[in-house]
């Protein structure tokens, strides 16, 4: 079949994942390039630096066998996808080729892969609460629709065993609505990917996904555009067919380093680490496009994994990640060690976007109730009471309990109960915003009245355990 | 045909063009087809660079490039309250309307609107004799602000005029009508409208910078009363991310008591943008009891919109700051978050092969931060009026893994006189607002000691035993975490518990509590008062004694508001929560009940 635009076989220079081709007039900025080469092989490609007489071009496809006879046709068009709702149940690559066998997707309408900005006066600030069933995150980090929550991570943690318990459980209280899950992965093992994928069969959840699979053996570069597409695919159905979507990215360090071999290939200038200075703004260009838009009912919530090396959070890719995202998940390695599961330290995570999302507000004289009213300062509260077990707990390695005052003997028991009680639960249990806050209850009992100084009085009479037997008694 | 250059090559946001017409560094250029908004950055021989502020997606070599032979202006005058403008101006809020939710290229609309009449009342006479800066006539832009319509600075010449008064209308009119014509000495003839223009990068004239003498009062207890800033001040809020610096800048948008708020989300989160914008129209100004949007100008140049537009949008919002203090108003902007802007004065300074200083940053990184935190002061104004106006800037800054000692952080630290450092074990501990009592400073607090004075004749030297009690309890704490705190003597325990009460009683804040979210200064003054009178009469007993676990647990009989009785209460709980109270006399009658309860425990020891 012939296609149009013009086809060039001049191809001058190699260099990673980067083809120079000369004597092109005038390629735009970001166009979609095909790229031919002599064994039939065909890939798709896009130019990032254009000139009066050549362009350069980053090819998604596998680098090895790029030779200098290679046909490029320049296609005229930005990078974009044909959309319906048709591609829910799909398998894609991370270049957009089918996987599952079927024909290449028709759409009722084609968008741009790589420039979707929502206007910031068109948000909708989040703020429906998203129970998860898991205590540690829905009492103290709640996630709300259109927000994005990554999970940092290191190899060997479980975050792969969350997410999916995420996106099995993850329900509005009281509410049945029409949802999907796009899923993209980025260099993750075959292990790892058939883990998710008996996941959501299990669960059904199989034919209300979107998936787009670039596996660690899969050429490297198409992690540039894996997640724009998947993120194009999930705007597209939250904001025209009035979806709610998860999308689970993972895993990110490997995204960014995909850009950084490019960068390098480029012989840019590094910032840190030899990741571009551009990091920033590019991961800001994925994960921003989460969130909700005014009048439209559909939502965009983005769920990012990625690993730390080395378990360093001050690594660009986590570091730049948490400036944008609205909060973080940590994965504590102490805990897996001693058995907790989910392995989430509350500590060091935050959900910004907890404080709309949960409690009661009053708005005029209309009360919306989205959790509980205590649940805020009982959060608060946890926290604070957690941090200070710790404190002692680090003490108590230095000097022996024995040393320790009645307070802090008594915080680092704190310490101990919230860790097995609260946070640790079972892989397959789906606990409800009111359990979890009972056994909040139960172990701030435990503490002296006079000590819970986050919680609000009124709240203390209603909720603590000493005041509701008395009240059940009179 | 108009005459134009031609695109030579597009990498990224920076453009390389041909032979533009008239090429001046500031210039700004339409690009291509879609004519995107660019601006001259270099020129060498016929080749010149353009900075993009919009998305060059689709861009391509031999495109047209036409010179507007006009450098980055905004446009000032009645219509930019209350609005929401991207970093080129435009407002987003129309941007919506039109075109949709989604960002789209090469869409222009008016900066300011057009249509919309405003009620023009001359403040002149026809006859009058004028300079710049004489207020020609007032509009009550919002209910809270009357816009004063100033002889303007012709641009030609950025030099004042002189001239009478030819013509003076009343009535309604829209920002581009002639609401009076000014003949100048010279003998022109100059029509003057609503609308003003003023190139963003060119700080306003002003007569005479003024010392700094008043606070800015922002009802949070840590920065009034240890680290205050005066009004034209400058600070900076360093923090790694989790830290709560927007909350914190959130908070002194909502609660400061400047005339005119100035938010800049620059390369920052979309969904909290959204907050803010919807939020702030809901709020009520604590003083005045009228909305705050009614006095605050938003500009929302999220992470994923343009790079190059970070830059335009600092500086067109303390352009706009400069235009209102030069109405005479107090004016504070906070810039959330500095360090973005850096990224995108780094990431062309990359694409134009320049030799990087620091981290790849420019070596003209720490001039440009200079001169944007230079335009904040307190001034006297042009026009014959000597009104004082004043601008305040607050930036954030995002140290990468909260290391203060990046090019970023540690330029802006040479450049303002407070810094708000946020740190990050206070955040984990939801110690909110996180700012870290040992690393901050003002040095404000000379300036302002009158101000403080007239509330409390000792405020200031209670403050310093303040500092100084924290001080020495982060010392001990050092030495507690090795032996233990039952193994200090009485003393050092006293210290920690007063530095506890000071902790959690006054130093953290709820932003999302509705008494304590805004703390006037009479009650800043009341509790620090309340607390270190409670450590001044338990010190002399413990010296004598009295252990430290007595004092921890006494008791006072006290209602505690929105009680009907009194109760038995821990006097340390009440410490810590009279910050929930919004009646002040309570303050004072905890502390009576807390002398008495700490003369009663003497005596059970015989002192």
């Amino acid at each position: 079949m012939d296609k149009a635009g013009i086809v060039y076989k001049t191809v001058s220079e190699i260099r990673g994942p980067l083809l120079v081709v000369e004597g092109v007039r005038g390629a735009k900025y970001n166009e979609l390039v095909e790229v031919r080469l002599p064994d039939g092989r065909e890939m798709i490609g896009s130019v990032l630096d254009t000139h009066e007489d050549k362009a350069i071009v980053q090819v998604f496809g596998r680098t090895e066998g790029l030779e200098l006879n290679a046909s490029v046709r320049l296609t005229g068009e930005v990078v974009k996808i044909p959309l319906s709702n048709d591609l829910i149940g799909r398998v894609f690559s991370g270049s957009f080729e089918p996987l599952d066998n079927l024909p290449p997707p028709v759409g009722d309408e084609e968008r741009e892969v790589f420039f979707s900005v929502i206007n910031p006066a068109a948000r909708e600030p989040p703020s429906e609460f998203i129970q998860t069933g898991i205590s540690v995150i829905d009492g103290m980090n709640s996630l709300v629709r259109g927000q994005k929550l990554p999970f940092f991570s290191e190899a060997g943690l479980p975050h792969n065993v969350i997410a999916a318990q995420v996106a099995r459980q993850a329900t509005i209280p009281g509410k049945e609505e029409d949802f999907a899950i796009v899923f993209v992965a980025m260099g993750i093992k075959h292990e790892e990917f058939a883990y998710f994928r008996k996941e959501f069969e299990e669960t059904g959840a199989l034919n209300r996904a979107v998936m787009i699979l670039n596996l660690a053996e899969d050429p490297v570069i198409e992690r540039i555009i894996a997640p724009r597409i998947g993120l194009t695919i999930a705007e597209y159905l939250a904001f025209e067919h009035d979806m709610h979507i998860l999308v689970i990215l993972t895993d990110m360090t490997n995204y960014a380093e995909a850009l950084r071999s490019i960068s390098v290939a480029r012989e840019e200038v590094p910032a840190r680490k030899g990741y571009p200075g551009y990091l920033y703004t590019d991961l800001a260009t994925i994960y921003e496009r989460a969130g909700k838009v005014k009048g439209k009912k559909g939502s965009v919530t983005l769920m990012p994994i990625l690993t730390m090396p080395g378990g360093d959070m001050t690594h660009p890719v986590p570091d730049l990640t948490g400036y944008i995202t609205e909060g973080q998940l940590i994965l504590d390695r102490e805990l897996n060690a001693r058995g907790i599961y989910p392995p989430i330290n509350p500590l060091p995570s935050l959900s910004r976007l907890m404080k709309d999302g949960i409690g009661v507000e009053k708005v005029g004289d209309e009360i919306i109730v989205k959790t509980r009213e205590d649940h805020p300062d009982v959060a608060n509260q946890l926290y604070m009471a957690y941090a200070e077990g710790v404190k002692a707990r680090g003490l108590a390695r230095i000097i022996g309990e024995i040393g320790l005052s009645e307070r802090e003997r008594l915080y680092l028991k704190f310490a101990d109960k919230f860790e097995r009680k609260f946070i640790n639960q079972g892989v397959y249990e789906n606990r409800s915003i009111e359990q979890t806050l009972e056994i909040a209850w139960e172990l701030l009992a435990e503490l002296p009245e006079e000590d819970l100084i986050r919680i609000k009085e009124s709240n203390i009479r209603k909720y603590h355990p000493k005041y509701r037997s008395k009240q059940s008694l009179s | 045909m108009q005459e134009a250059g031609r695109i030579i090559r597009v990498n990224g946001p920076l453009i390389l063009a041909r032979n533009v017409p008239r090429a001046r560094i500031g210039d700004v250029v339409h690009l291509g087809n879609e004519k995107l908004i660019g601006e001259i950055v270099r020129i060498k021989e016929d080749i010149v660079a353009i900075q993009c502020y919009e998305d060059t997606s689709g861009l391509k070599p031999r495109e047209p490039v036409i010179n507007t032979n006009e450098p980055l202006v905004a446009e000032l005058g009645p219509g930019l309250l209350g609005q929401i403008f991207d970093g080129l101006e435009f407002s987003e809020i129309k941007l919506h309307e039109v075109y949709g939710p989604f960002i789209k290229r090469g869409v222009k609309i008016e900066k300011l609107d057009r249509k919309k009449k405003w009620e023009f009342v001359p403040k002149v006479k026809v006859g009058d004799e004028v300079t710049s800066g004489d207020v020609l006539g007032i509009v009550q832009e919002t209910p809270l602000i009357e816009h004063r319509i100033l002889v303007p600075i012709p641009l030609e010449t950025y030099k004042p005029i002189e001239g009478k008064i030819k013509e003076i209308y009343e009535g309604k009119f829209n920002i581009t009508e002639t609401i009076a014509v000014i003949e100048t000495k010279e003998g022109k003839t100059l029509n003057i409208s609503m609308l003003q223009k003023w190139p963003v990068r060119i700080p306003r004239p002003y007569k005479a910078r003024l010392k700094l003498e008043e606070p800015l009062i922002t009802g949070q207890r840590v920065i009034d009363t240890f680290f205050p800033i005066a009004k034209g001040g400058t600070a900076a809020i360093p923090g790694g991310f989790g830290t709560g610096k927007t909350v914190t800048l959130q908070q002194l948008a909502k609660w400061s008591d400047a005339d005119i708020i100035i938010y800049i989300g620059c390369g920052e989160r979309g969904n909290e943008m959204a907050d803010v914008i919807d939020k702030f129209p809901k709020l009520r100004d604590p003083r005045t009891g009228r909305l705050l949007i009614e006095r605050s100008v938003f500009i929302a140049n999220v992470s994923n919109l343009p790079v190059y537009a970070r830059e335009s949008s600092i500086y067109l919002g303390v352009t706009i700051g400069e235009y209102f203090r030069d109405q005479g108003y107090s004016v504070a902007i906070m810039a959330d978050s500095t360090s973005r802007w850096a990224e995108a004065l780094r990431d062309i300074s990359g694409r134009l092969e320049e030799i990087p200083a620091e981290r790849g940053f420019p070596a003209y990184l720490a001039e440009r931060i200079a001169e944007f935190y230079e335009r904040a002061g307190r001034v006297v104004t042009y026009g014959k009026d000597n009104r004082v106006g004043s601008l305040t800037i607050m930036g954030a800054v995002s140290p990468p893994g909260g290391d203060f000692s990046e090019p970023v952080t540690s330029i802006t630290l040479r450049f303002v006189e407070t810094l708000w450092a946020l740190d990050k074990e206070l955040a984990f501990k939801r110690h909110f607002p996180a700012i870290d009592w040992l690393m901050s400073l003002s040095k404000y607090h000379a300036a302002l000691r009158k101000y403080w004075e007239r509330i409390d004749p000792d405020f200031a030297a209670l403050r310093e035993k303040a500092i100084s009690l924290l001080e020495e309890a982060s010392k001990i704490e050092q030495i507690a975490r090795i032996v233990g705190e039952k193994s200090l003597p009485e003393d050092q325990r006293l210290v920690l518990l007063a530095s506890e009460i000071i902790r959690e009683g006054f130093l953290v804040q709820n932003a999302f509590h509705p008494v304590d979210t805004f703390c006037p200064p009479e009650k800043q003054a009341r509790m620090l008062r309340a607390i270190m009178e409670f450590y001044n009469l338990t010190y002399p007993l413990v010296e004598k004694g009295v252990p430290v676990e007595m004092i921890r647990g006494l008791k006072v009989s006290f209602t505690v508001p929105g009680r009907e009785s009194e109760e038995e209460l821990s006097l340390i709980m009440l410490l810590e929560r009279m910050k929930e109270w919004s009646d002040v006399g309570k303050i004072d009658e905890l502390r009576v009940k807390m002398k008495e309860a700490i003369r009663k425990l003497a005596e059970e020891y015989g002192l």
